[in-house]
């Protein structure tokens, strides 16, 4: 890092960690904000972006990890020493006290510098509190830039949210922050108003020159109001960047899935510049090394609609839900679903072709952690996925049933279901997976692709013929590339998940 | 089957009923006699009884008795329990519930028991008979204690955290955020220990008779004293007049009767 970006660097969080108890809420996070940016850290509920503001705030202190202030160490600097003040999700307005004295309450105790001069003409300074006549005129400017003017006498209880939250965003600034920290602060507001709020907060930026710290479940919010945009994850950083980046160019699967709408479909490269997703080929512009199983991102937006004989993807039609400005219209490629985005209408049941630009492709490394599979459930209550047939316990889809004689399920309700052609996701472990050379043995049946040794075991990819369904496992054992294997899952290490609810 | 239906009406008989029996007519009938008095076994309108109690030195004196014994057992109640009641509330102690139930177990056993308990600890200590004020004073403590920490942990342990936060934020030390938020917050909780205290330590001649072996008289006594010793229900009736006067004021001062329901929530428990 050069010197002149650390001069702008105004705040910096260096392998933080916050451990509450057993839980770990937010793990090894480093970051920096420049002066005068408007940086949101946005997630899901629990990923740790609150506890984070809090640690730069000074309510939490880290677990470990440091917190530079201007190159200072302010770690386990208490919150009323630190020039940072927060918005907080609920106000926190002091119900005791006027909008006046809440507003004052930061500049009742503040200290300033002044500066004097002796008889000998020396000057000397000396800290000092300031003037009624300060406080008044800086509460009045406070108010006139949240739009309040005149509510000093006001109590806290007669104004409606949207005013509290002015209020609490004057008392605020009214201290002149180095940082501002907002933790949620339109979550309670309507719809109408947090846009207007959202316009507002962010001319208010502007005008005030102050870095904001802004923390917010909402995408849309993220992407309207920051400079930048920090994506967390159970208490760890998935990406950095413009919003136009990580719109663009989502790191990985849960970005993509998190920043607007996507479809995320199971793929695999399987050339140059070339991955195979849906039983097709698609040429792309992120290159990854052959044969790995890659994560695809497309955008509704990015697929463009054509007659199915022009298509390279052809499904049917299942849904079609207006949205305002465009159609949202869901349809089946095979077991796949894709959700398009178009200003023109199809209807239910029709054929159509898809066709996805090479740039639309976006390509992200798959984090692998076990193999995920659509899959649907037999009428002999087996379940066919990755071109194989297996035995599963189909009473793991609904906690407490069993199966009466007939086969049909009985829930813990007493209710009688036909799982037949029910759609369920299928997920298995990579140590889950046995292979055997006995072809009859096992539920699919392919030709090992690849293996990699992986320090005290192998990594093994078994394709199989007929759609190139890919089971990666791991296991001690050793095979050889072009082995003909059959693939063997215990029934109880066969996750299930039903896709839909069975009426 | 006769199914019976009540409409809200007739539902609310039984309780007119009990209001009526137990609270306004001995209301009138306390008023009726404190405002007359027999004259040759006549009852006349008179508002002597009144004029006495304001003239006589001894009843005056008994007033102030009562008042210095009600406010000082109050404060020191406050000043030991608004800590325990912080401290329990406010910290993440494991067991604070057991503690909590420690501090108020004694008000589940008999009273009259606690409070010959008491007289016998005093006497082992040796200020039995000798401090009979001070006795008074700690046996309204010891008495009243639980009743002022309640109210306060109900009030400090739903006080908001983010308040207390937010005061930090904005550059408050631990002790102004205490004085400038906790304890303001805190009010309703104070007065509702206060009218709790204060109140039952104006008239609870059973702790100053036990502990000062008769010697600290207050109001509670002094009615007591009419209606039995001296066989004058008129006088009696009229102290108890005077001092239900002195209450509604009292709470009228501290607040009691504000009906600010967002703040006083929950700590109205009583």
């Amino acid at each position: 890092m050069n010197e002149q970006k650390k001069e702008e660097m105004i705040i910096r969080l260096v392998n933080v960690s916050k451990v509450f108890d057993e839980t770990t809420a937010v793990e090894n996070v480093s970051f920096y904000v420049r002066k005068g940016e408007f940086i949101t850290f946005l997630g899901p509920s629990g990923c740790g972006k609150t506890t984070t503001l809090r640690m730069i705030a000074g309510f939490d202190i880290p677990t470990s990890g440091k917190i530079l202030l201007n190159g200072q160490d302010i770690t386990d600097l208490p919150p009323n020493k630190r020039p940072v003040n927060t918005v907080f999700q609920r106000y926190a307005l002091f119900p005791h006290y006027n909008i006046y004295d809440n507003i004052a309450f930061g500049l009742k105790m503040k200290k300033v510098p002044v500066t004097y001069r002796n008889e000998k003409g020396e000057t000397y300074t000396k800290m000092q509190k300031l003037t009624r006549r300060e406080i008044d005129e800086k509460v009045k400017n406070a108010l006139a830039v949240v739009d309040l003017e005149g509510f000093e006498k006001r109590s806290v209880s007669t104004l409606s949210g949207g005013q509290q939250q002015r209020v609490a965003i004057a008392r605020a600034i009214v201290n002149e922050p180095e940082i501002l920290l907002l933790d949620e602060p339109l979550g309670a507001l309507d719809l109408k108003m947090r846009k207007e709020m959202q316009i507002e907060l962010k001319e208010m930026h502007r005008k005030l020159g102050i870095t904001f710290i802004y923390v917010t479940h909402d995408q849309e919010e993220a992407l309207t109001m920051s400079d930048t945009i920090v994506v967390m994850k159970d208490g760890c950083i998935q990406q950095i960047g413009t919003p136009t980046d990580i719109y663009n160019e989502p790191a990985n699967a849960f970005v993509a899935d998190f920043i607007g709408d996507s479809n995320i479909l199971n793929g695999t490269m399987v050339d140059k510049l070339t991955v195979r997703f849906c039983n097709r080929n698609f040429r792309c512009v992120d290159d990854f090394e052959r044969n790995e199983k890659v994560d695809v991102v497309v955008r509704p937006e990015d697929i463009e609609m054509c007659p199915p004989e022009q298509g390279m993807l052809v499904g049917r039609v299942v849904s079609v839900v207006f949205k305002g400005v465009h159609y949202e219209i869901t349809a089946m490629v095979g077991r796949s679903e894709m959700i398009i985005q178009s200003t023109q209408s199809r209807t239910v049941g029709e054929l159509i072709g898809m066709n996805i630009a090479p740039d639309a492709i976006h390509i992200m490394k798959k984090e692998l952690t076990s193999n995920r599979y659509d899959g649907y459930i037999t009428k002999k209550n087996t379940v066919v996925f990755g071109d194989g047939e297996f035995e599963c316990d189909v009473t793991t889809l609904y906690p407490g049933s069993h199966l009466d004689e007939d086969g049909y399920l009985i829930t813990a309700q007493g209710e009688k279901i036909d799982l037949t052609d029910a759609d369920v996701s299928v997920e298995v472990g990579l140590t889950d997976i046995e292979i055997s050379d006995n072809a009859d043995e096992g539920g699919a049946r392919g030709h090992i692709v690849s293996l990699i040794y992986k320090g005290d075991h192998y990594q093994y990819i078994v394709r199989t013929e007929e759609n190139e369904e890919d089971f990666v496992l791991d296991t001690e054992d050793l095979w050889n590339e072009n082995d003909y294997v059959s693939v063997k899952i215990r029934p109880e290490n066969i996750h299930m998940k039903l896709k839909q609810e069975i009426k | 089957m006769v199914r019976v239906h009540f409409n809200r009406r007739q539902l609310c008989i039984p309780y007119g009923l009990f209001l009526a029996l137990f609270v306004v007519i001995p209301m009138l009938l306390i008023l009726f006699y404190a405002f007359t008095e027999e004259v040759d076994g006549i009852l006349t309108f008179t508002f002597s009884n009144f004029l006495n109690f304001f003239t006589s030195t001894a009843k005056l004196s008994t007033l102030l008795m009562s008042f210095t014994v009600a406010i000082i057992s109050t404060a020191i109640c406050l000043a030991i329990a608004y800590p325990v009641a912080y401290i329990l509330a406010r910290s993440k102690l494991r067991r604070r519930n057991v503690l909590l139930m420690l501090f108020i177990l004694p008000m589940w056993i008999n009273f009259v028991l606690r409070i010959t308990a008491l007289r016998e600890l005093l006497d082992l200590v040796g200020l039995l008979g000798t401090q009979n004020y001070l006795n008074t004073i700690i046996g309204m403590v010891y008495d009243f204690l639980p009743f002022m920490i309640l109210p306060l942990y109900t009030t400090l342990e739903k006080l908001d955290e983010s308040y207390l936060e937010a005061a930090a934020d904005l550059g408050a030390n631990p002790f102004t955020v205490f004085t400038k938020v906790t304890f303001p917050l805190s009010m309703p909780g104070v007065i509702s220990g206060i009218t709790m205290v204060f109140m039952p330590s104006m008239t609870n001649y059973v702790v100053s008779d036990t502990l000062s072996n008769f010697n600290i008289t207050i109001l509670g006594k002094l009615i007591d004293q009419y209606f039995t010793t001296y066989d004058n229900w008129h006088m009696g009736s009229m102290i108890s007049i005077i001092l239900l006067v002195i209450i509604f004021l009292t709470m009228l001062a501290t607040g009691g009767f504000k009906d600010d329901g967002r703040e006083a929530r929950g700590a109205n428990l009583w």
